[in-house]
């Protein structure tokens, strides 16, 4: 660990929640660029051992941190500081697929090396907005294509709490990073769990929005029917706080809702007591077919163990059957595939990335999207591809448009008997070794069992810690209707404060330790056997 | 459900532009196979009364108002392109004169 006294108030610094930053930023105990450059400093010495980061812009966030210092002392002196955004001065990371005007957005794909977004998302408008202090983007799974990052074109990402394990994916670089205190706060896209998944496997909160709550304007495209854009935080009060800031209608997005966004996700309760008290007489559901086989016992254990807690605090649990589960895998890699394959289209080499081959128009096609794409993309646009061919279309893409009306209908029956939310396991295991699922697709697949109906039927999910397994962390979901991020995160609040003593909550990541030395290799040294 | 020979796995590599070699062709055989075995659970439920969901939420025909909107700059536009002269793409060509 770091001795330096520089260092360790770098240390103390990051280890505060981004309320607990702005509140010292408002109070004037620190500065945006004190806390920029602590950030920095912490994610440029340990990226070597978990390759999160693909760019660390050192330069624009300090320079933006210098904006938001103005920004602070203005309003210091015109008495307006509680008008002020409260992530006003804070870090924040993004996945490498949100475009950031003059920098590059990779995807995690060769395909797109060199590419320079030439405008800001929406998102990355409310950020600067917001005055949030932009460090860098993140690594992921090309093109959010996985469920461990192990298919960056640009290597894998390693679990801050074990330096041999993934930290899930495809937003495994922005789960790693607000895990190991190098950002408060950071934004991940899900497609089939890929904001969820790693917050479970890295420990920390993840929220799924509801399909439409936030505009996917300069964000790269997936599954277009099933993609959405959410925060990861340690704590349920910061991830609530960067929904609010990025969520509603955009017109540049017309699946982006006009549905109002609640100003309770920026007051949820502050002490824990009231926050417990919120769960008295909620209802719950628990849904019996995602205490799949296969599950390990560790995380069920856990996961139960927060059940029963929810219940002592007074909920009222009840097991129910979402009795189209077992189809949702298969209808998953179905839908998303054909989507991705209409989507992924667009990379032929003509108007942007490298453009490989000599020859005809074809021939660059072949050259240029068999040799810039990585062998998950290929499979997956191989999938949609046939999934969308000729003869195939009725008996693959719309069987699955129909088994999704019934999978939706599940959810929807249980919203009709009154539930409040379903509790779940986010993920059937902690996270696994670097390079286990390599070899088996289908492996990697079932990462998501527990995830991927949630976006089949567009609804907002979001993962919080509940405890170790064998010293890893263990994801508890909470799944609920339609635009009921508030309720769902009333709940988080609720759960934190029920378990704001407990021995895990204490605990950093186990790895940190190895990741501040320049000695410890880096995590694609650590795969055994790539495909 | 339908089983993909090699003759298949290259009409679909065509049909999506990827020029794969004869080793990812092989090994995608075998993966696509084996992923297709997981879709067969499908063809057990009956979905003939079931209409298909293409998305969640009850948004329909969004337009925006008709006025004119500036557009990037074309310079920042043509800045990502592999090869241009001016303000145009080059690409390969696409017609050829007969002789």
């Amino acid at each position: 660990m770091p001795e330096s006294p520089d260092a360790t108030e770098a240390t103390r610094l990051t280890r505060l929640h981004a309320h607990e930053q702005a509140s010292r930023l408002r109070a004037g105990e620190v500065s945006a660029r004190e806390l920029a450059e602590a950030h920095l400093a912490t994610a440029e010495r340990q990226n070597h051992a978990l390759n999160a980061w693909l760019t660390i812009d050192r330069k624009r966030a300090l320079a933006e941190a210098d904006a938001a210092d103005a920004r602070l002392a203005a309003a210091r002196a015109g008495g307006s500081l509680e008008a002020e955004h409260p992530l006003l001065g804070i870090p924040v990371a993004l996945k490498d697929l949100v475009s950031v005007a003059g920098g590059q957005c990779t995807a995690g794909s060769r395909i797109l090396e060199g590419y320079v977004a030439p405008y800001d998302a929406h998102i990355t408008e409310r950020l600067r907005d917001a005055g949030a202090v932009i460090l860098g983007k993140t690594n992921m799974d090309e093109f959010a294509m996985g469920s461990s990052t192990e298919h960056s074109a640009f290597g894998p990402s390693a679990n801050p709490w074990a330096l041999d394990r993934v930290p899930g994916g495809s937003s495994g670089g922005s789960a790693a990073a607000v895990a190991a205190y190098h950002a408060p706060l950071s934004i991940g896209t899900d497609t089939g769990g890929s904001i969820r998944q790693p917050a479970a496997l890295c420990g920390i909160v993840g929220i799924k929005p509801t399909y439409g709550r936030v505009s996917r304007y300069g964000i790269v495209a997936f599954a277009s029917s099933l993609d959405q854009i959410g925060p990861f935080a340690r704590d349920s009060r910061d991830a609530a706080a960067l929904l609010h800031a990025i969520a509603g209608r955009d017109e540049r997005d017309s699946t982006s809702s006009p549905a109002p966004v609640p100003d309770a996700l920026l007051h949820l309760a502050e002490s824990d007591d009231e926050a417990v008290a919120t769960l008295r007489g909620k209802r719950l559901g628990l849904p019996r077919e995602y205490f799949v086989a296969g599950m390990e016992p560790g995380v069920e254990a856990q996961v139960r163990e927060a059940v029963a807690a929810l219940e002592s605090a007074g909920a009222i649990v009840e097991e129910v059957s979402l009795p189209h589960t077992e189809y949702g895998l298969a209808t998953y890699y179905i839908v998303a595939p054909a989507e991705a394959s209409a989507n992924l289209a667009r990379y032929d080499g003509i108007r942007y990335g490298p453009r490989l081959g000599d020859g005809d128009v074809l021939a660059n096609y072949l050259a240029t999207r068999g040799r810039g794409f990585g062998a998950e993309v290929k499979r997956r646009i191989m999938l949609g591809t046939y999934a969308l061919s000729a003869g195939y279309y009725d008996a693959y893409y719309l069987k699955a448009q129909k088994v999704r009306t019934l999978i939706k209908g599940d959810f929807d029956a249980l919203w009709a008997r009154g539930f409040d939310a379903l509790v779940a396991p986010t993920s059937p295991t902690v996270a696994f070794r670097l390079g286990a699922r390599m070899a088996d697709p289908v492996a990697m697949y079932l990462s998501d069992a527990c995830t991927l109906p949630v976006n089949m039927a567009g609804l907002p999910g979001i993962s919080l810690p509940c405890g170790l397994s064998d010293g890893l962390p263990v994801g508890l979901q909470l799944i609920g209707a339609p635009w009921s991020e508030a309720g769902l995160f009333a709940l988080a609040r609720g759960y934190e404060g029920l378990t704001a003593g407990a021995d895990w909550r204490g605990r950093e990541p186990a790895a940190l330790a190895a990741a501040d030395d320049p000695a410890t290799p880096a995590p694609r040294e650590r795969v055994a056997a790539p495909v | 459900m339908a089983t993909l020979s090699r003759s298949d796995v290259e009409h679909v590599a065509y049909l999506a532009r990827l020029g794969l070699s004869d080793e990812e062709l092989t090994r995608l055989e075998g993966q696509l196979n084996h992923i297709l075995d997981q879709y067969a659970i499908l063809a057990t439920l009956d979905t003939d009364a079931i209409p298909p969901t293409a998305q969640t939420i009850e948004l329909e025909n969004i337009l925006r108002e008709d006025v004119a909107l500036a557009s990037l700059p074309v310079e920042d536009v043509l800045r990502n392109a592999p090869a241009r002269d001016g303000d145009f793409i080059v690409v390969p060509p696409i017609l050829t004169e007969r002789d």
